[in-house]
């Protein structure tokens, strides 16, 4: 994975100590009932601590007083440790979200009485911005709020809010109009629209997603709860049931006594899905946060879920599947003009150009044409960079001007030197533009020397990523300007199942509405302006923080590193999310065999006591059996935080060998984990004369 | 396990599958509106029949219409079937003028009639007129079949269509069903039967001289009809002596060809297919216990075809084989095992070429261990209830198997529609554990299943799961229940979970050590049985009706295959689970207790 993800340590002690202090916190009842599992829990908790009291008052308790109080301790520890997993995992988006809020500082901003840069000026504070002011930011600026360049081109650095050092250019019109609150200006100055109000900016947006203020439950959470829910109910009617059941026993055996409440609520919280249902929201939270690892902001929970459901993937050709940059093939020479001469010229004008471009070209000229690279500054040469301006670099040397850049710029440069631009370069550029690949055009002062043809470069183990996506059953369009002949070489190339050529808005649009027509589920990339429809359209639709305010809008996620390639991430992020839940609910309900093999004998054993022969594991005495379950079923849910905060590992295999794997590990593993976990306890227990 | 015990089996589930198969195509192409081959003959009485009720046959439904329809023609059964009791006394047809049922048996016997439970508080020979047993009983056990594959196929077609706000017409799909299957098969079955010696007459019973005096104890009983016990528990006996016998008669063959085919299961006689009237042969008992599986298997082929996928079908016929193979199996292995209070006294119970071995009580010499065990497996597997031996003889482990196959929904076989209408259910759930497991929203079919079906689905397991819990709960906790156990000790506690296990599940067999002819057992198991079945309906016909609604997801590599091995392996998991965990408390104090209590 190409990205850059900052990982934060599972246990970080500052987290663990904030989430020890909310875990009592959440014993407020109006915090569990959320969660209908816990809830029961905690009821269970509360009524085995009156019976506690009871027996201490009273001195005719149903059991022994500190049986009862072993087991009351163990269901409170049981729903705080259900409310610990829910802080550690709220616990790391808050350290993201303050580290995010850092860079949200108050700042005076210049606000302008017109969209000119030299109107007239009044200082006021980020905060009493309001939608549709305008303000200048200059050098060393920071920008008060999100908005929209009006006038002006300048490097911004990002990294506030990127990670990213790198500056990159923001100018007026076009698809690199959107700024972004928080970040800072470093050269030049920009007018700047400001485009929401406060407290309502795309850095509060993440804040409030990566806090899980505003975290809803998802539909598939929800349809969890829905069963879990039920599943708990039954349960509750089990352990019900059982007093009457018991009572009917003992008369029909003429012996024993019936089942104690507290052995019920032990038997009760041993078999509802606590092991889920304690993990359930921080597997919730943990996914969202898994997505700010990856660097990746999810504007609805929602799509973080779908993103697992995807189906079809839609990738932009360019800085996707094929290198951004692309490389040079080919020079063609001007009529009159010799090739190696052309070779020469283009060397000369990318020798200090350090794009991947320029370097090709110098590859390029040395291997074909056999021209060693040069020291310019040896040859008295000075290099012109690229600039936003003028759109060509290029060396000035003994009196010769060579540029290189797009046609239409350097049939300015001609012009304006008082050349005329070739009929015949013309010809050479449309056509190389029409096979897909990329035409520079080289000139000496007013002489147009050639074309240099860059093309398009297949990004290295693109192949088995799709291949990787086929596999798990997603197929990958490629969507491309280029005409059909060229799109079907890149395609086949890349290994993608199918592309859309000389795409348009409109076309994009079309084909996402085709597949959603036919009950897929589509996901694309996209960061310009014309992207916004197939975004809005799209289920899972990821903008690039680069992108325009339009694009970012109607994305759902926002990459922040910008990488098209991030896409598959988010889907194995969308993919691991579900998987945790479905199997730690497997894990949970398998647990329930051993436990009644535990509980069960102890319950009934004055009545019939030949039920001891169901103890198979042989625990020491009812009290411990019941107890060994009881602590079992909490210390479960701690082991297996950090699985549900880290996820269950996804490999991109069949549905039905992954099926099979985790049928096996949580499945069958959850038949036979707790019959040993339970007697190791019991060991424990009658070691250590608990009970 | 006898060799003969693998011969009987095998023979039986070899037929079942070779006539499932054609049986399913036929029913396919039945509701299909194709033409099935009896067309020519029937169509002409389908449309007549239609012209007549003012049905409009191209009609279509929403799931709230259909399930308005499924619940007007269950009412109007009952207010007739209700009625009908009361009143038979004033009507004809009643040779042995019986006068009107109580008030709460009537309740029990038209609740149990009309869903299909066909729980059998009555004995038909001293209850029952021939018009009530025939226009009554004998009408229900067609529609109230009709009326749960009427379910089924309209949940078949939510499957199948989408973007559709209906599915189908209940009118014409219970017509169809009526007419075109569960008549011919009836007719069909009905005349095989006489062939064997069913009787099938008008006429009153027969009083016949008996070659040799009886003297026997009889079971006192008070004034209520529980009987007397003494102080420690047992029943009061006192000794009687017979000299004739009557041999009660009737129309019987065709009341137990539907019965069989349709998975009622209420006997025209008390014993049911004990009785040598009902059930005369060896072949005609093959022929019976072929018929209980025999249109819930086929159905599983119906579904198959109708999703166009025969595999599905397959699969899921394959998961309720399964399970089925392996409770029969371990119930004849129980019951050849004998009772381990004979071994301590040195009884041979070994099975060998002068004895049949094993535990005989309850079951007729002419059947011996292993038909009955194939019988007391496949009626519980199928929500049927008939029985050709006594339940509540069986070994505890014996008895707890049938108990077990009632308690896991009847979703294994099943009712007729019902059963596999209940297994779709668990399929959901499958499928919605499975879709998390491999990271995907889960779809059965290319259907998506999401908040919305499972609300519903576990609608359907809570509730049929706390009927019994809570009925049984009722049962042992007030008096009036208590009083109708005639076994004292777990086995007690076991013949009250039974009945509304039974009951809940609509099966209708019954653990006959229950005196359940009583207002509390008549009106308490008249509600579950009630509940059980019609608070299925309405989330399933739910479920029906939001797949028809949505789009068809079409699969890809991503998506779980629903006809695999493992898939089928996953789904027994969850029947288990859902079915049997909540259950294994109440065993503990029954049918375990009584066995590990016995082997000491």
């Amino acid at each position: 994975m190409s990205s850059k993800s900052k990982k934060r340590s599972l246990f970080d002690p500052a987290i663990i100590q904030k989430a020890l202090k909310d875990s009592l916190a959440k014993l407020n009842p109006a915090h569990q009932i959320r969660n209908p599992v816990m809830f029961v829990v905690e009821a269970g908790s509360a009524l085995t601590t009156l019976l506690f009291f009871h027996a201490v008052l009273t001195g005719k308790g149903e059991a022994s007083p500190s049986f009862i109080l072993q087991i009351s301790l163990w269901l409170w520890i049981t729903v705080l440790f259900a409310n610990f997993a829910e802080s550690m995992a709220e616990g790391r988006g808050k350290a993201q979200a303050d580290s995010l809020r850092k860079t949200r500082r108050e700042v005076l901003a210049k606000r302008l009485a017109r969209p000119k840069p030299d109107a007239e000026v009044t200082k006021t504070a980020s905060s009493q911005l309001k939608k549709g002011d305008i303000v200048l930011v200059e050098a060393g600026d920071v920008i008060p709020m999100d908005g929209e360049v009006v006038e002006g081109v300048a490097t911004v650095n990002e990294s506030a809010v990127t990670g990213e050092s790198a500056p990159v250019i923001r100018e007026s019109g076009g698809d690199r109009s959107a700024v972004t609150g928080g970040t800072t200006v470093l050269s030049d100055w920009l007018v700047v629209r400001i485009t929401s109000n406060p407290g309502e900016t795309f850095l509060d947006r993440m804040i409030s997603m990566v806090e899980g203020a505003k975290r809803q439950k998802t539909p598939n959470e929800i349809a969890l709860d829905i069963l879990l829910a039920g599943m708990t109910i039954i349960f509750l009617l089990v352990c019900v049931t059982l007093l009457p059941y018991s009572f009917f026993s003992v008369k029909a055996a003429g012996q024993g006594t019936p089942v104690t409440i507290t052995v019920l609520v032990a038997l009760l919280v041993c078999l509802i899905p606590t092991t889920i249902g304690g993990l359930l929201s921080a597997i919730g939270i943990a996914g969202m946060d898994r997505m700010i690892q990856a660097n990746v902001i999810a504007l609805s929970g929602r799509a973080v879920e779908a993103a697992g459901d995807v189906d079809v993937l839609l990738l932009d050709k360019t800085g996707t599947i094929t290198l951004g940059n692309r490389q040079a093939t080919e020079f063609i020479p001007a009529q009159g003009v010799q090739v190696d001469a052309l070779a020469d010229a283009a060397q000369l004008a990318s020798l200090a150009d350090e794009t991947p471009e320029g370097r090709s070209i110098v590859v390029l000229a040395k291997e074909k044409y056999g021209l060693r690279a040069r020291d310019i500054h040896t040859m008295g040469a000075t290099f012109v960079p690229f600039t936003a301006q003028t759109r060509m670099s290029g060396v000035d040397l003994d009196g010769r001007e060579i540029r290189k850049g797009a046609a239409d710029s350097v049939e300015q440069y001609v012009k304006k030197q008082g050349g005329t631009f070739p009929p015949e370069i013309r010809a050479i550029v449309d056509d190389i533009a029409k096979r897909g690949a990329t035409p520079l055009v080289v000139t000496d002062k007013a002489r147009v020397l050639g074309v240099i043809r860059l093309n398009d470069i297949v990004k290295g183990g693109i192949k088995e990523r799709f291949a990787e996506m086929r596999r798990m059953g997603i197929k990958t369009i490629m969507i491309t300007g280029d005409n059909p002949l060229t799109a079907a070489a890149v395609a086949a190339e890349a290994g993608v199942d199918d592309f859309l050529a000389e795409a348009t808005p409109e076309a994009k649009l079309k084909l996402i509405r085709e597949y959603q027509q036919g009950g897929r589920l589509v996901a694309m990339t996209g960061d310009g302006t014309n992207d916004a429809p197939a975004l809005a359209q799209a289920d899972v639709a990821v903008a690039m923080n680069t992108g325009t305010q339009a694009a970012k809008e109607a994305g759902n996620l926002v990459d922040l590193d910008s990488n098209p390639t991030k896409l598959i991430q988010i889907v194995e992020i969308g993919k691991q999310l579900l998987m945790t839940r479905g199997t730690l609910t497997t894990f949970s309900i398998a647990n329930d065999v051993a436990k009644y093999f535990a509980i069960l004998p102890a319950a009934f054993l004055s009545i019939y006591p030949a039920l001891g022969a169901l103890n198979i594991m042989g625990l020491k005495t009812p009290e411990s059996a019941v107890l060994s379950a009881v602590i079992f079923n909490a210390l479960i849910i701690i082991f297996l935080v950090p699985l549900a905060l880290r996820g269950v590992k996804y490999r991109p295999l069949g549905a039905s060998v992954i099926l099979r794997n985790n049928a096996l590990i949580y499945g069958v593993g959850g038949l036979i984990v707790p019959f040993i976990g339970i007697k190791l306890v019991d060991m424990l227990i009658a070691a250590l004369h608990l009970v | 396990m006898t060799g003969n015990a693998y011969l009987q089996m095998g023979l039986y589930f070899c037929v079942l599958m070779l006539l499932a198969k054609p049986l399913g195509v036929y029913m396919a192409r039945v509701y299909e509106g194709r033409s099935s081959g009896l067309n020519r003959a029937l169509g002409p009485v389908e449309r007549l029949f239609y012209r007549i009720c003012g049905i409009n046959p191209d009609e279509e439904m929403s799931w709230k219409k259909y399930a308005g329809a499924v619940l007007l023609f269950s009412a109007a059964g009952f207010l007739f079937l209700y009625l009908l009791q009361r009143l038979q006394g004033m009507l004809p047809l009643n040779p042995q003028k019986f006068a009107g049922v109580p008030p709460d048996l009537a309740f029990n016997t038209a609740v149990s009639f009309i869903t299909n439970t066909n729980w059998q508080s009555y004995g038909g020979e001293t209850t029952l007129s021939y018009l009530t047993q025939m226009a009554g009983l004998g009408v229900q056990n067609f529609v109230s079949a009709a009326s749960g594959m009427a379910v089924l196929v309209a949940l078949i077609r939510g499957i199948t269509r989408h973007s559709s706000e209906t599915i189908g017409n209940y009118w014409v799909d219970l017509t169809r069903s009526t007419l075109y299957i569960l008549i011919p098969l009836s007719l069909v079955y009905s005349l095989l039967l006489v062939s064997q010696g069913v009787v099938q007459t008008f006429s009153g019973y027969k009083t016949v001289q008996l070659a040799q005096t009886i003297t026997y104890d009889k079971p006192k009983l008070d004034d209520k009809g529980s009987p007397v016990k003494d102080e420690k528990g047992n029943p009061v006996t006192e000794k009687a002596e017979m000299k004739e016998q009557v041999i009660p008669l009737g129309p019987a063959a065709s009341q137990i060809a539907i019965k069989q085919l349709g998975t009622n299961g209420g006997g025209f006689f008390n014993a049911n297919a004990a009785h040598p009237l009902e059930n005369p042969t060896a072949l005609s008992n093959f022929l019976e216990v072929l018929a209980i599986l025999l249109i819930p298997a086929a159905l599983c082929i119906t579904f198959g075809r109708m999703v166009g996928d025969i595999r599905q079908g397959w699969a899921l016929l394959s998961a309720m084989t399964i399970v089925l193979v392996t409770l029969m199996v371990l119930c004849t292995w129980s019951e050849q095992g004998g009772s381990p209070r004979f071994a301590s006294f040195g009884v041979d119970q070994s099975a060998n070429d002068l004895q049949p071995g094993g535990n005989m009580e309850g079951k007729e010499a002419r059947f011996g261990i292993v038909n009955s065990a194939i019988w007391a497996t496949a009626t519980t597997a199928a929500s049927n209830g008939s029985v050709n031996s006594m339940h509540d003889s069986y070994s505890p482990l014996g008895g707890l198997y049938p108990l077990l196959l009632i308690q896991l929904g009847e979703v294994i076989f099943g009712g007729v529609g019902s059963g596999l209408y209940g297994m779709l259910v668990m399929a959901i759930i499958t499928v919605f554990l499975a879709g998390l497991m491999v990271g995907r929203t889960p779809e059965y079919l290319g259907k998506k299943i999401e908040m919305f079906e499972m609300k519903m689905a576990a609608l359907v397991i809570l509730i049929v799961n706390a009927l019994v819990k809570v009925g049984t709960a009722l049962g042992v906790a007030t008096a009036a229940g208590v009083a109708g156990v005639a076994n004292p000790g777990p086995h007690g506690f076991t013949e009250i979970l039974y009945a509304f296990s039974s009951a809940a599940n609509n099966n209708g067999s019954a653990f006959a050590g229950l005196s359940a002819n009583t207002v509390f057992y008549n009106t308490a198991l008249g509600i579950a049985m009630f509940i059980g079945r019609f608070w299925v309906i309405i989330p399933v016909l739910a479920i029906a009706g939001s797949l028809a609604k949505k789009k068809q997801v079409p699969a890809s590599l991503g998506t779980l295959p629903t006809h695999t091995p493992l898939f089928i392996a996953l789904l027994i998991g969850v029947i288990l689970i859902v079915g049997a965990l909540s259950f294994l408390p109440a065993w503990a104090l029954g049918p375990l207790a009584e066995q590990v209590t016995a082997a000491r």
